[in-house]
């Protein structure tokens, strides 16, 4: 069991610093999805198996879309159409594959030796957690009602079209010297070297 | 049964909190910036899940829980703010927000 944590806690750290160091947002979300799968994989060796299956759903899931959500949002025009030849190419997908196949034989290897696999330390299951979070931590539960609400009302607030005041932001950016345009892969390239 | 040493799981939250924190100071890009915050995140989420396997206690995954909802919280706003400044400046530069009038 301590190979297989060293093995996913080395897979959780290259793709970190793969994800880190990669100039495409598209491949850094790639790595930085199977960064979360192996952290999963970490969290069911230490005998948290329904957070490891929440760290699969939400994070791996749900947030990494909203963010291949803004991405695409972000990337609409003649542009695209480059990006996504240039994405076909196996340079893209080779470095999430190769980490994401050592976690996969690793599950293969978990499930094929004899019998059910035993976490490393003490399981927890959801029923002692569920016991847990609605007694002792009611008020955090509560706590966390109110900041999705607020995190909710911000964001459509945000999000909210304002065109005759974004029309006059761009027209004073434009007037300041700011370049439209820019590549938002290769954020400050466009900028000036003496600038901080 | 083999033990996993709580110094080992403790130790790979710190390196990726510390990979995060690097990642958050080097880039520019804002979404980036983003994405280095939520490794920083499950960095920490990781460090409580090692407490609480090492006491055999539900508290540390309570804790992940509350990282969660503050990690979705979180990245549903920076997102939103995202767009705007994409609509605002066409660039994902945040050192362009230093042009913002306060």
């Amino acid at each position: 069991m301590q190979t297989f944590f060293y093995t996913a806690g080395a897979v959780a750290v290259a793709a970190t610093l793969l994800m880190i160091l990669s100039l495409n947002a598209v491949h850094a979300l790639l790595y930085l999805i199977v960064s979360f799968l192996a952290v999963a994989v970490i969290f069911y060796i230490l005998g948290a198996p329904f957070v490891a299956a929440l760290e699969v759903i939400v994070y791996a899931g749900a947030i990494m879309v909203l963010f291949i959500f803004i991405v695409m949002m972000l990337n609409l025009g003649r542009r695209a159409a480059e990006q996504e030849r240039a994405w076909l190419r196996p340079s893209m997908w080779i470095g999430p594959s190769v980490l994401a196949a050592i976690l996969l034989g690793e599950v293969i290897l978990l499930l094929t030796r004899a019998g059910v696999p035993a976490p490393a330390a003490e399981v927890v299951g959801p029923k002692e957690v569920g016991l847990v979070l609605f007694g002792p931590y009611l008020i955090g539960v509560e706590l966390t009602s109110v900041l999705l609400m607020g995190a909710l009302v911000a964001a459509y607030h945000l999000g909210w079209h304002r065109p005759k005041l974004e029309k006059a932001n761009v027209d004073d950016s434009r007037a300041r010297g700011a370049s439209p345009g820019g590549d938002f892969v290769r954020a400050g390239a466009d900028r000036s070297p003496g600038t901080p | 049964m083999l033990m996993i040493p709580v110094q080992e799981g403790l130790l790979l939250a710190a390196i990726l909190f510390a990979l995060g924190l690097i990642g958050l100071l080097v880039r520019r890009n804002i979404l980036f910036i983003l994405m280095s915050t939520e490794v920083m995140l499950n960095a920490a989420g990781l460090a409580f899940i090692v407490a609480g396997a090492r006491w055999g206690a539900a508290d540390g995954q309570v804790m992940f829980f509350f990282i969660l909802a503050l990690a979705a919280a979180e990245v549903s706003v920076g997102l939103a703010l995202v767009l705007r400044m994409h609509h605002q400046y066409k660039s994902l530069d945040a050192d362009l927000l230093s042009r913002m009038r306060g």
